[in-house]
């Protein structure tokens, strides 16, 4: 096994741990955030792993930087305990069941569907993952797309100060 | 090739963990002292000898080991004890990407004096920067303290804030540049440009050639001089310390996110904080003063002056170690610049720090940025 696939299965594995403490942490908001984290940290270095070296920083920045950082000062702000949430109840366990039972159910299914063999994998064109190389195509070919996503952006922050600021006054 | 990289990690981990953060506790207390007219650290001996109390840091490593290491009741046990190395380790990683040292040819070996030198070192640095919340985050949320509890939610605020205008106050710099690598910025840096070369471009007139002799480094803190005063500022407050300690306040909440702490996990929390005082002057010397670059003098220059007296291969190793030292130099300008600093401002209001950031450094850091293209573009046009 090469270094790159040993990283591999190192990532997948603690992203998909990460992810399923993430659900087994109900109770614990904080440690469910934290695994969050770890899952997003964890993605980002099998993005590196493909090259896409923009794609993981970014990755990192604004998923584990920033939007988990605001998760978490919500669920401080809060405070949440895990005795905020109520007593267990009963049919809880029977979901949990069917939930894990229909999860596996579609995983099984796409096995099936799923060719067997990767494809073919293609040639890296010169620079490919750089910020210059998706600077130069988000800025030429998706400039539309790009400056639409801006005006939507700045059209939730606008709305954000409007709701805000009526609560204040 | 792995040797290279172990030895050159080895040595800027022994050089920013192993000696300026134990340097610095000392320089912190005895700079303070000098500037509240008082004595300072001087009672740590062994056999009377004080050394003007620098074995001050060895007591205090033997005092913070020995100590218990509490966790306090109805605390979040695993995350109370990850929370200070998670603090750690984003701020010792970050000096992976900071050249400390230009390329040298040795033969027909090339020695480049940084850990990693990626294309995107520079996003990898705000990338480590932005994880640096964690640990204060997860300090104080599992202290169980309402202190810890509210230093941590300031932190939080704080952090986000800055982060955003911290990166777009540096957009003026790669624009300079055009490029994210911090090898090639050093390298940039190591030239000079004409001061009144500006009238020539825009073909104003043309200058006497004496006048070429007026030169300034290629600094980064000469070509983006706002850029350089907010990349300071908000880099002061990403590190949390006065006039930016809102989620310290010692005076507010006792010691902010790790009141609850105790011993060497204490430590490394106040460790990380130094730390991270050397990351940032790394850093603002990478970027704005020239880095590795001797002013005046490039690497042909310093090389084709002594190669004749000394031969190609020691000129190269005088030349290098010419520019570590040069390096450490500004680095430890750097830090006393932020010690100053941080003895001289009281602490803000949380509100003003919001102000700061959000109403001054965020409009005036896109100004920046747009100014920055405008100049770009008549040079290019002219």
């Amino acid at each position: 096994m090469t270094v790159e696939s040993v990283l591999f299965y190192a990532f997948a594995g603690l992203s998909l741990l990460s992810a399923l403490a993430m659900v087994g942490f109900v109770r614990n908001v904080v440690a469910g955030a934290m695994s969050l984290v770890v899952t997003m940290i964890s993605l980002a270095g099998i993005y590196v792993l493909l090259e896409a070296h923009l794609v993981a920083v970014i990755q990192i920045m604004v998923y584990a930087g920033a939007i988990l950082v605001l998760f978490l000062f919500v669920i401080m702000l809060l405070n949440l305990r895990s005795d905020d949430f109520g007593p267990v109840r009963p049919w809880q366990g029977v979901l949990k069941v069917v939930g894990a039972a229909v999860a596996l159910g579609i995983f099984v299914v796409l096995l099936g569907v799923l060719p067997d063999t990767l494809p073919e994998v293609a040639e890296l064109p010169e620079g490919f993952g750089g910020f210059r190389v998706i600077g130069v195509s988000l800025f030429t070919d998706y400039v539309v797309p790009v400056e639409v996503a801006g005006f939507l952006l700045l059209a939730a922050i606008v709305g954000a100060v409007i709701l805000a600021k009526r609560s204040i006054d | 090739m792995l040797l290279e990289v172990v030895l050159k990690t080895l040595f800027i981990l022994m050089i920013v963990v192993g000696v300026f953060a134990p340097i610095m506790t000392w320089v912190e207390r005895k700079q303070s002292a000098m500037m509240q007219d008082r004595i300072g650290a001087n009672r740590a001996d062994v056999a009377g000898i004080t050394l003007l109390g620098l074995l001050h840091p060895a007591a205090d490593v033997i005092k913070l080991l020995t100590k218990e290491d509490v966790v306090p009741r109805g605390a979040n046990r695993v995350m109370h004890l990850m929370a200070p190395v998670i603090a750690a380790v984003p701020a010792i990683v970050a000096f992976a990407v900071i050249p400390y040292g230009g390329v040298y040819q040795f033969g027909d070996h090339t020695l480049s004096l940084v850990v990693a030198d990626i294309d995107w070192g520079l996003l990898y640095l705000f990338a480590t920067g932005s994880l640096a919340t964690y640990g204060a985050v997860m300090a104080g949320w599992s202290s169980n303290n309402n202190w810890s509890l509210l230093g941590g939610v300031r932190n939080t605020a704080q952090m986000i804030s800055y982060e955003v205008t911290m990166g777009l106050s540096v957009v003026g710099i790669f624009m300079v540049f055009g490029t994210l690598k911090l090898t090639d910025m050093a390298l940039a840096q190591d030239q000079t440009f004409r001061l009144l070369g500006f009238i020539e471009v825009f073909g104003l007139g043309m200058l006497p050639p004496w006048l070429d002799w007026i030169r300034l480094p290629n600094w980064g803190i000469f070509l983006q001089p706002l850029g350089f005063l907010m990349f300071l500022t908000c880099i002061m407050a990403e590190n949390k310390r006065p006039p930016f300690d809102l989620p310290e306040a010692d005076s507010e909440l006792v010691a902010g996110y790790f009141t609850e702490y105790s011993g060497m996990r204490f430590g490394l929390f106040y460790m990380s904080e130094f730390i991270e005082v050397a990351v940032i002057s790394g850093l603002l010397t990478a970027l704005f003063l020239g880095g590795w670059a001797v002013p005046y003098l490039s690497q042909d220059t310093i090389i084709g002056a002594i190669a004749p007296i000394f031969g190609d291969g020691l000129a190269t190793i005088v030349c290098m170690v010419l520019h570590v030292v040069t390096f450490l130099v500004k680095v430890i300008v750097m830090v006393w610049f932020q010690m100053l600093i941080r003895w001289s401002l009281p602490r803000f209001r949380y509100d003003q720090v919001m102000d700061l950031c959000w109403k001054i450094l965020l409009p005036l850091s896109l100004a920046n940025v747009f100014a920055t293209a405008l100049v770009m573009l008549a040079v290019g046009a002219a």
